[in-house]
């Protein structure tokens, strides 16, 4: 079983670029183009491993430290994210709470070092990026406290194994909406469409880019990774909440967690290519939005 | 025990030499400092054994004031109040001690050490008294000493306002106190806290909600923390650090006490408890965004914690009175490890304030920038302290709340509480306190130490002194090794859970023999990304040892010529949050718009004032006073009558009390 557990483990190490490769193709396919390489991500994270470093001379140790405990707390989440079926290599009662913890920790070194810079573009993108957070946690949080209501669970690794057919039977429409609450949480706190554009060019209207605008290099090739990362660990969230497909045999159960994390890519690429990014002053309506369906969910379950 | 009062008599002792070598700051600094070092390691080493050991110890001795005896107990619970009191007052006054050395020869420097070795003295009374005349007593010297230190700078006008406010506040709350103590002392016949048995329900619930009020207003619940924010910036900083730190958790130890003392709850105690909870964080919190001045934010974040010790704290009343024994402990747990936390990083951030304003002469966060460099262990040290406060693992603070969090989702399940509410707001309200206070700190932190320096005093600041320095680290160490050893710090704190819960110190957590496991696995966690960090760090040096590494300025986006007037400010960082909330925070803004083809200098201001005391205590003493304009007369300023009404009082008192008997 833990030697399942660390398998998946660097499934995830070496897979979750290509998510980013997927939303991509898909989005430039939706559009009519031909698309970058599946694998550009790898290109470039290899690029940027052997690269030099400039650092700007505004700068201090908060600036180096904050690529290095950022991508340490993302794999200290991945470390707590049960894969499908199978149990994390971590798993005790309430690591959900230090999962969202450890990615809250990465966003704070995340935005220490965008105002190391002292750069007003980075200090807005920083303003930006804790106050949707903010907005994102609790809704995150009463999500999970509905699954463990549903699933009589509190660790990650029992709680979303334990989302059968039964209990989507049991509690579908609660279980969608907490679905639903989650979705737009994870297209806000990875920089997607509709709350952030990724490939935007005005540094003006970034959130999650600009923030890293500084950074090149090697710190660039971590955070990028680093930001690969928490896609998928959230992603596997979700993913294992919608897939309530249970075979019990390894190799079967781990193909449909993978099958569903290939289709959440292209789900998110499909977003992106029929949406238009919303414009800044209503992004905290959309996570108001999420909350609401959580706390929806909640009274459902409640009753 | 003994050493208890012996670190009484030394701090009553260095008091009294510091005053009477007022003359001399030298000598009375060397006996504040020491007197309040010596008492401080005098009184943790027995604080230490009682919570390890779960022994008691106790002193009585007979008093000629009426009510009981003069007795002095040391329980687990006054240990886990002891601690912080006994180490922070040790460390702030080693910071002191070099932070008051501008102000000799302007300032009564012996009358300062006077007045917080005393208040030290009487913070330790307040938590060792067992009867309650003696509380009351030390509760009224704790309040008189921290008055005297909040105006220390009496010459300014802010500071004698705190100063009027903090005692107008802090006396009714005393009020309130009186009523519950003569309640109590009614219904036992003794105001020894022992005597006091089981009280009817009615009776009960009175002084549950006179224990709110009354010890609320001193830990500052909202609504009742107005003098907070304004006495804790007033005062200096290593006062701050005392005030914030500890003596605002004697009004929790004063709420834990009396449910010890009331037995078991009712389960509205506490939703009243997680409603105050909830809102004193958030609120706190909020206002603490909006605000520019450093000491300011740290004292708005108090209220916030204190919030947080009142969500666990109702918690742990919830699963008492439901019979979830588990719950109870986690919540009671989470709630007293969160007030030695808050000691320790609340004490740690505003003697990194305190630093900042010693160095920069401001603590306006808008007029610093870029301290990083010129004061790196300030730096280093705040910036655990911020990330502690935060709840970030893997520091302190989130040590706390995850017990509190983990109380709340076994709440939560089916078969925990019968009604989940409080619990899901529990947890969505920490979820919700622990983003803003992330931004909030982010902010403190990244505009004050990060970037450039925004004004030539930003640019001139230096590094403090060793005996500055030194009790930063050490509290910074402590915040550190409280995350990385988190089982056992948890495990020390059994004998007081089980004194709150009525559980034996063995059974605490027993229910689910993986709770200890979990905070192992916790540690795991923690240790594994620590190292994780430290790896990557070694590789990233590897992989830049043979390649360029330049300097450059920050990418400017074209705009050749920024100033460091152009970075994001504390306000602009805000502005999000302002906005959101403005229907709460209604904060002010005056401004100049540049106008016309050839415009003048612009400005743009804004402020935040509390809107409680402006808007709600403001307006109810001003009906006061007018309603009270037909006494007036009474009040002349002639001694003489004054004196002659106390013997009036005090005759007619003597009447009443002859004609009853």
């Amino acid at each position: 079983m833990n030697a399942i557990a660390w398998i998946h483990m660097s499934a995830a190490l070496v897979l979750a670029p290509l998510l980013l490769g997927v939303i991509n193709r898909t989005k430039a396919r939706v559009a009519g183009r031909d698309g970058a390489p599946l694998l550009q991500l790898y290109f470039d994270l290899r690029k940027l491993l052997h690269k030099g470093a400039v650092y700007s001379r505004t700068t201090t140790w908060v600036f180096r430290a904050g690529p290095l405990i950022g991508l340490a707390a993302v794999l200290g989440a991945l470390l707590l994210t049960p894969f499908g079926k199978f149990a994390a290599p971590l798993n005790f009662d309430g690591d959900l709470i230090l999962f969202a913890y450890w990615l809250g920790l990465m966003r704070f070194v995340t935005v220490l070092a965008a105002l190391d810079t002292g750069s007003s573009f980075e200090g807005m993108g920083a303003s930006r990026e804790v106050f949707f957070s903010a907005l994102a946690e609790p809704a995150f949080l009463l999500g999970m406290l509905g699954l463990a209501r549903v699933t009589g669970a509190i660790s990650l690794s029992t709680m979303l194994p334990g989302v059968t057919a039964a209990s989507w039977l049991a509690a579908g429409p609660a279980l969608a909406l907490i679905a639903a609450a989650w979705l737009v949480i994870l297209l806000a706190e990875n920089a997607r469409i509709p709350v952030d554009d990724p490939n935007t060019h005005l540094e003006l209207t970034m959130i999650h880019e600009v923030m890293v605008l500084d950074h090149g290099g090697v710190d660039l090739g971590l955070i990028l990774y680093g930001a690969a990362l928490k896609l998928w660990v959230m992603g596997a969230l979700l993913v294992s909440l919608l897939t309530p497909v249970r075979y019990g045999v390894a190799w079967q159960d781990a193909l449909v967690f993978l099958g569903g994390m290939l289709l959440l890519a292209v789900g998110i690429g499909l977003i992106e290519g029929a949406m238009a990014r919303l414009r800044l002053a209503r992004v905290p309506q959309l996570l108001m939005g999420a909350l609401a369906l959580a706390v929806l969910a909640l009274m459902l379950i409640i009753k | 025990m003994s050493l208890v009062l012996i670190a009484i008599g030394l701090l009553m002792a260095s008091a009294l030499a510091a005053l009477l070598l007022a003359r001399a700051p030298r000598l009375a600094t060397i006996c504040g400092v020491g007197g309040a070092m010596l008492a401080g390691l005098a009184g943790l080493i027995p604080s230490f054994r009682v919570l390890l050991t779960g022994a008691h110890a106790s002193f009585a001795m007979a008093w000629c004031m009426p009510g009981g005896a003069l007795h002095i107990g040391l329980d687990a619970v006054s240990a886990v109040f002891l601690i912080p009191i006994f180490l922070l007052t040790a460390l702030a006054a080693l910071y002191g001690g070099s932070y008051l050395r501008p102000f000799w020869g302007k300032r009564s420097i012996g009358f300062s050490w006077f007045c917080f070795n005393l208040l030290t003295a009487c913070l330790v009374l307040v938590v060792v008294a067992r009867n309650g005349l003696l509380f009351l007593m030390a509760w009224e010297g704790m309040s008189l000493a921290s008055f005297f230190l909040v105006i220390f700078e009496h010459d300014k006008k802010d500071a004698r306002e705190a100063g009027w406010l903090f005692l107008v506040a802090t006396h009714l709350g005393t009020a309130f106190l009186l009523i519950l103590f003569a309640l109590l002392g009614r219904e036992a016949h003794s105001l020894d806290f022992d005597r006091i048995g089981t009280l009817a329900p009615a009776m009960a619930n009175a002084v549950f909600l006179l224990a709110v009020i009354g010890f609320g207003t001193k830990a500052g619940f909202m609504p009742l923390h107005v003098w907070l924010p304004e006495a804790h910036p007033a005062a200096p900083s290593h006062v701050s650090a005392v005030l914030s730190g500890v003596m605002i958790k004697t009004g929790i130890y004063g709420l834990v006490r009396m449910l010890i003392l009331l037995g078991h709850p009712p389960a509205w105690w506490g939703w009243v408890l997680i409603g105050i909870g909830l809102s004193s964080g958030i609120l706190g919190v909020v206002y603490a965004l909006a605000q520019h001045d450093l000491k300011r934010l740290l004292a708005y974040h108090s209220v916030e914690n204190i919030g947080i010790i009142a969500l666990g704290l109702g918690l742990g009343v919830l699963g008492l009175s439901s019979g979830h024994p588990l719950v109870a402990q986690l919540g009671f747990g989470g709630a007293l490890l969160h007030v030695i936390n808050h000691a320790l990083f609340k004490g740690l951030l505003f003697l990194g304030a305190g630093a900042v304003a010693h160095a920069t002469g401001t603590r306006d966060m808008d007029r610093l920038g870029g301290l990083a460099r010129a004061m790196p262990w300030t730096a280093l040290t705040f910036i655990i302290g911020a990330a502690a406060i935060a709840g970030l693992p893997p520091l302190n603070g989130f040590v706390s709340e995850f017990l509190m969090y983990y109380g709340a989702l076994l709440a939560c399940l089916p078969g925990g509480l019968a009604n989940p509410l409080p619990a899901f707001g529990l947890a969505a309200g920490l979820a919700l306190i622990g983003g803003l206070a992330a931004a909030c700190f982010a902010k403190a932190f990244g505009i004050v130490f990060l970037g450039c320096p925004r004004t030539p005093a930003a640019l001139a600041a230096h590094e403090c002194g060793f005996a500055m320095r030194a009790p930063m680290i050490v509290l910074a160490g402590a915040c550190l090794l409280i995350g990385f050893g988190a089982p056992w710090a948890v495990a020390a704190l059994k004998p007081a859970i089980a004194g709150l819960t009525g559980t034996p110190a063995a059974q605490v957590f027993g229910a689910a023999p993986r709770s200890m496991l979990l905070l192992m696995d916790l540690m795991i966690g923690f240790a594994a990304v620590a190292g994780v960090a430290v790896l990557l760090g070694v590789v990233r040096r590897r992989l830049l040892k043979n390649r360029p590494v330049r300097s450059a300025p920050t990418w400017d986006c074209g705009y050749a010529a920024p100033t460091p007037r152009m970075q994001y400010t504390a306000s602009s960082f805000a502005l999000w949050f302002v906005e959101a909330f403005r229907w709460i925070l209604r904060t002010e803004r005056r401004r100049s718009l540049p106008q016309g083809y050839f415009p003048d200098a612009a400005f743009m201001a804004t402020d935040t004032p509390d809107g409680f005391r402006d808007l709600v205590f403001r307006p109810v003493f001003a009906q006061i006073r007018w309603a009270l304009t037909s006494l007036r007369w009474i009040q002349h300023g002639r001694l003489q009558l004054y004196i002659l009404y106390v013997a009036a009082t005090l005759v007619a008192l003597l009447i009443w009390y002859a004609s009853c008997l």
